[in-house]
């Protein structure tokens, strides 16, 4: 462990890019599909997320050595569940419009994959203040990807982004794309880029 | 009656839980390359998910509401269905080791399947009563079989089709999602 020292670099580094939760782990599909339909919600769960992701992993963090390993997964979830439950109910006396609009994906923020999946791969096994940093950075890179998806999202699907007109008159938005289809096409399709991308990178570097 | 088989109907196809709600993405994608472990899986979280919506709509309705602590009820309903699953996975090792071994490692990843905890809260949300829960979660975790099935069955025809590299693996079972997205979307039109 003292090997492989945290730099606060690649951590961020990991989280937009290497590593990114959605283009390259693949975790946290549900909410990404469904809340990406415009940049408003999209950047409001991505906040969230985070919000979850730097507590959660500070707490774990801290408790890391308190926890007996057998049931670790589930007092894990247990301090997850407390933390989205305090944003639930600040969402919910806050921001009425957007919690309206996540709806129970909100409280589904407890199963999404990704903050087990920093729990148990990076709080579990380091401080308190790497795990901070940490969360932060995967949840500045689930913001990032969220508002791509969601920007390509609204922009074809309905012609605005965060709700201002931004295409010309004449442009009739393809609402295909607001629907539950579009939010599979345009996730698999940006994948499928960022594997591109990747191999072509492999290759010119193995030239 | 009639009120049940459309709540049932409902579950099943028109808000299908995959395709409509997205609910299980990620067992939908990550179980789906052959069908007997998707339809295995899909099994066991019909199976799970009707037991909890039992239980989780018996806890919030005798414990949580006397009590006065509704808000607690994501905690609570997470740490039921833990157990739960916990408890399944012991039941089917003593005493159906077949199913066991074949589902393995799928087993513990039901908890964190959202659909089994989105189940649990929209009973509560749309105030459904004790039948209609049990019937809502029955047919929506059928919903989630027939998806991750269909799926399987298309992924398997993938092995001999010439994909084009940056789009084999997950893109291309998201592009085949939503294109049976799409003929689930014609479902909810025509009701």
């Amino acid at each position: 462990m003292a090997k492989d020292k945290f730099s606060v670099k690649k951590a961020f580094r990991d989280g937009l890019f290497d590593q990114n939760p959605i283009f390259v782990q693949l975790l946290g599909m549900c909410s990404t599909l469904a809340v990406s339909t415009s940049v408003f919600n999209g950047i409001g769960m991505g906040l969230s997320v985070t919000f979850v992701l730097i507590l959660s992993n500070l707490f774990i963090s801290m408790l890391r050595n308190l926890i007996p390993s057998k049931i670790r997964i589930a007092s894990y979830i247990v301090i997850i569940a407390g933390f989205v439950t305090v944003v639930d109910m600040v969402l919910q006396a806050f921001i009425p419009s957007l919690a309206e609009s996540l709806g129970l994906f909100i409280p589904l923020i407890v199963v999404n994959c990704i903050i087990l999946a920093r729990a148990e791969s990076f709080a579990s096994k380091h401080g308190p203040l790497p795990s901070m940093l940490d969360g932060l950075a995967m949840g500045i890179g689930f913001t990032v990807a969220l508002v791509i998806i969601s920007a390509i999202r609204e922009l074809l699907g309905s012609g605005t982004l965060l709700g201002f007109k931004i295409t010309p008159q004449s442009f009739s938005p393809a609402v295909l794309l607001i629907s539950p289809v579009g939010g599979f096409l345009v996730v698999g399709g940006l994948i499928a880029l960022v594997q591109w991308i990747k191999s072509k990178s492999r290759s010119k570097k193995e030239d | 009656m009639a009120n049940i088989f459309l709540l049932a109907l409902t579950a099943l196809l028109i808000e299908n839980f995959v395709f409509v709600k997205f609910y299980g993405i990620c067992p939908f994608l990550g179980v789906s390359q052959k069908t007997d472990t998707a339809v295995g899986m899909g099994l066991a979280v019909t199976f799970t998910m009707t037991i909890a919506s039992a239980l989780t709509w018996s806890l919030y309705h005798f414990v949580l509401k006397p009590l006065h602590i509704e808000y607690l009820e994501t905690i609570a309903f997470i740490l039921l269905i833990a157990c739960l699953v916990q408890f399944i996975e012991m039941f089917l090792q003593k005493a159906i080791p077949s199913l066991y071994s074949a589902l393995g490692i799928y087993l513990p990843l039901i908890t964190t399947n959202c659909a089994v905890l989105g189940v649990a809260l929209l009973n509560i949300q749309n105030s459904y009563n004790f039948i209609e829960s049990v019937i809502y979660g029955f047919f929506a975790g059928l919903g989630f079989l027939l998806a991750i099935f269909l799926l399987s069955l298309i992924r398997e025809r993938f092995e001999f089709a010439r994909i084009p590299k940056p789009f084999q693996g997950v893109p291309i079972a998201l592009i085949a999602g939503g294109l049976l997205a799409l003929a689930f979307s014609g479902l909810k039109l025509s009701f």
